[in-house]
């Protein structure tokens, strides 16, 4: 039963206090000042490379996508 | 060396699973070990024939011919799921459809099993694994990981599969709802899963993207998940290793709890977390915009994963558990609906600006409806979750609606829009065969569903208004048969839903069975039954 204690005390008290900050870690993580860019372009990501993969060449051009729209 | 290996792999496996067969305990595991040794002997005549022919190149570009095979499985296992359904609504309706020649095989004990199984697992299985795979190498801009092994995935799953269906008729199960395969189908699984998590995770290290795009993040969530239900849910040990019956570790409420545990997250990860990250992929790329807010998408995922986990303990209201974790399931339950519908409005909002396509793309109608249907499934599914509201739903066809609601509904719909848009795609055709069939298939479906939802609404409050009936001296007014009586026209009502939901699926498959392989290939503009009224 010692193991249940113990066990039963940590989820109480620390394992819901990290559980907790990281959830609403995740809140300002995705509202964090930048990141509306970032957002836009990971939206954009299901209107890229719809028939082929990116080649080794395009490995540098990654950052400016998003132009070619669905082909 | 490889191929050799191979060789000696498959003509071990089979005479292995020949001598297993021969001293089989039980004729489930008997029928099972044949079936392994016919596979294996297949695979080690297909494996010589392959030593030392010339190797193709590398392949590079996508790799599509897996997912070809996934959408004719989704497709297959989808009309015998609704078909095995359609059929134990009218058994249960008509009871001389359990026919005496089939008692053991053909009753509604062993069919129901076989229902479950083949709509969640064979045809929303198959749909998770096929989508999945189409959708992590686009937005990875990256070919699958591991070469062949995502065709291991896909046969070792249908295999699985076959076993699953197999064993119930025969009547190997270990009694567990949703989780009913035998130890030796439950280890083969997760081989299989293994090895899915590694070319989906492989595929994803190797991208290409700087990000990970949302859907992959679900299908990920999914995937880990199962996995992790799937095992402790099974821990079991065999009487033999010759027998498929097998004993539980976990016993009484601890069993219960672990089963429910499994049940519920199998509902939140397997039917919610995958098929939103076809939602995620398959909205934005048939409206054509990209999905409405990014940055609630990242919410709706981690709240979705951090509270799904916990509401299993809603199913055991009432019952040896003890009341504080019964509290915790419920109160999780109904927090759970804030993320859903967060989700939902993130997939009907990816259409502002579009809104007339509902009226002019049959396929972006399918969508919108299973987003619908999934929005009003997880407010019904907190709502029943409620202690009191529980009281009067437990046990009743109430349950048996909702569950359909979000299974026909949601998973079902949001899957044949999948499949619509991958066919033509897929098959390199310029559009689907007729967007009219398209239409017909949505109406049938959503009045079958409709049909479905509303007359189990209708009889489980009936029943459970029924069971609660007391007189003026306490006494049960009504017993258990008279509330089976009372519930025939509501049966018939639903098997005819089943009916026109199945015939829907028909319509389906001819159409896209002559959008890939029919001759004429019209363009998608030419046959389109919606042009708006201008």
């Amino acid at each position: 039963m010692e193991t249940y204690s113990f066990l039963r005390e940590m989820a109480d008290s620390w394992a819901l206090l990290l559980l907790v900050i990281f959830f609403v870690g995740t809140w300002f993580w995705a509202f964090r000042p930048g990141s509306r860019d970032l957002h836009d372009d990971a939206a954009d990501v299901v209107f890229r490379h719809e028939d082929t993969p990116a080649s080794e060449k395009d490995d540098d051009d990654n950052n400016t996508p998003g132009s070619e729209g669905r082909s | 060396m490889w191929d050799q290996m191979k060789v000696v792999a498959f003509g071990v496996i089979t005479l292995l699973a020949a001598i297993a067969a021969s001293w089989a305990r039980d004729l489930a595991y008997q029928v099972h070990a044949l079936i392994v040794m016919m596979v294996s002997a297949g695979m080690f005549i297909w494996s010589v024939r392959q030593i030392d022919e010339p190797k193709p190149p590398q392949p590079t570009g996508y790799m599509d011919g897996v997912i070809r095979y996934g959408v004719i499985a989704t497709a297959f296992w989808g009309l015998a799921g609704f078909l095995v359904g359609t059929f134990i609504a009218f058994q249960l309706a008509f009871p001389a459809l359990n026919f005496e020649v089939l008692q053991g095989i053909g009753n509604f004990g062993r069919l129901r099993p076989l229902h479950t199984s083949a709509v969640i697992f064979a045809f929303g299985g198959n749909a998770l694994i096929c989508t999945s795979f189409y959708v992590v190498q686009r937005t990875s801009a990256a070919r699958l990981w591991g070469g062949n092994l995502a065709w291991f995935v896909f046969w070792g799953y249908n295999l699985f599969i076959v076993l699953a269906a197999t064993g119930y008729l025969l009547g190997a199960t270990q009694s567990k709802e949703y989780a009913e395969p035998e130890w030796y189908v439950d280890i083969w699984l997760t081989i299989v899963w293994v090895a899915y998590l590694v070319v989906f995770l492989g595929t994803i290290v190797k991208r290409k993207e700087p990000h990970i795009y949302v859907a992959n993040w679900f299908y990920l969530a999914f995937i880990i998940t199962v996995a992790m239900l799937h095992i402790v849910n099974n821990l079991a040990v065999p009487v033999s290793i010759f027998g498929s019956k097998s004993v539980q570790l976990f016993a009484g409420v601890q069993d219960a709890m672990t089963q429910w545990w499994y049940g519920h997250n199998a509902v939140g990860f397997f039917l919610t977390a995958g098929f939103l990250g076809m939602m995620y992929y398959f909205i934005p790329k048939q409206a054509e915009r990209p999905v409405y807010s990014y940055k609630l998408s990242i919410i709706h995922f981690w709240a979705l994963i951090f509270l799904y986990i916990w509401a299993g303990p809603h199913h055991l209201h009432y019952t040896a558990l003890p009341d504080w974790a019964s509290t915790l399931g419920m109160v999780f339950s109904i927090i759970l609906w804030m993320p859903s519908w967060g989700g939902m409005i993130n997939g009907l909002m990816t259409l502002s600006g579009a809104w007339d396509k509902i009226r002019t793309d049959p396929i972006i109608r399918m969508m919108v409806i299973s987003l619908g249907f999934y929005g009003m499934s997880t407010f019904e599914g907190p709502m029943m979750s409620i202690r009191a509201v529980n009281s009067l739903s437990h046990y009743t066809d109430w349950t048996i609606g909702h569950v359909h609601s979000g299974a026909l509904g949601w998973n079902g719909m949001i899957t044949f829009a999948a499949l619509y848009f991958l066919t033509p795609r897929l098959w390199n055709r310029a559009g689907l065969y007729s967007l009219r069939l398209v239409n017909w298939h949505f109406w049938l479906a959503t009045i079958g569903i409709v049909l479905y939802a509303a007359s189990m609404w209708v009889t489980g409050i009936m029943e459970g208004l029924m069971w609660r009936e007391v007189d003026a001296q306490g006494f049960l007014v009504n017993s258990f048969a008279d509330t089976v009586d009372a519930k025939f026209p509501m049966y018939v009502v639903r098997g005819l839903g089943g009916v026109l939901y199945l015939s829907g699926a028909i319509i389906m498959v001819y159409n896209l069975w002559m959008t890939a392989f029919g001759k004429a290939q019209p363009a998608a503009t030419t046959d389109n039954a919606a042009i708006p009224a201008e």
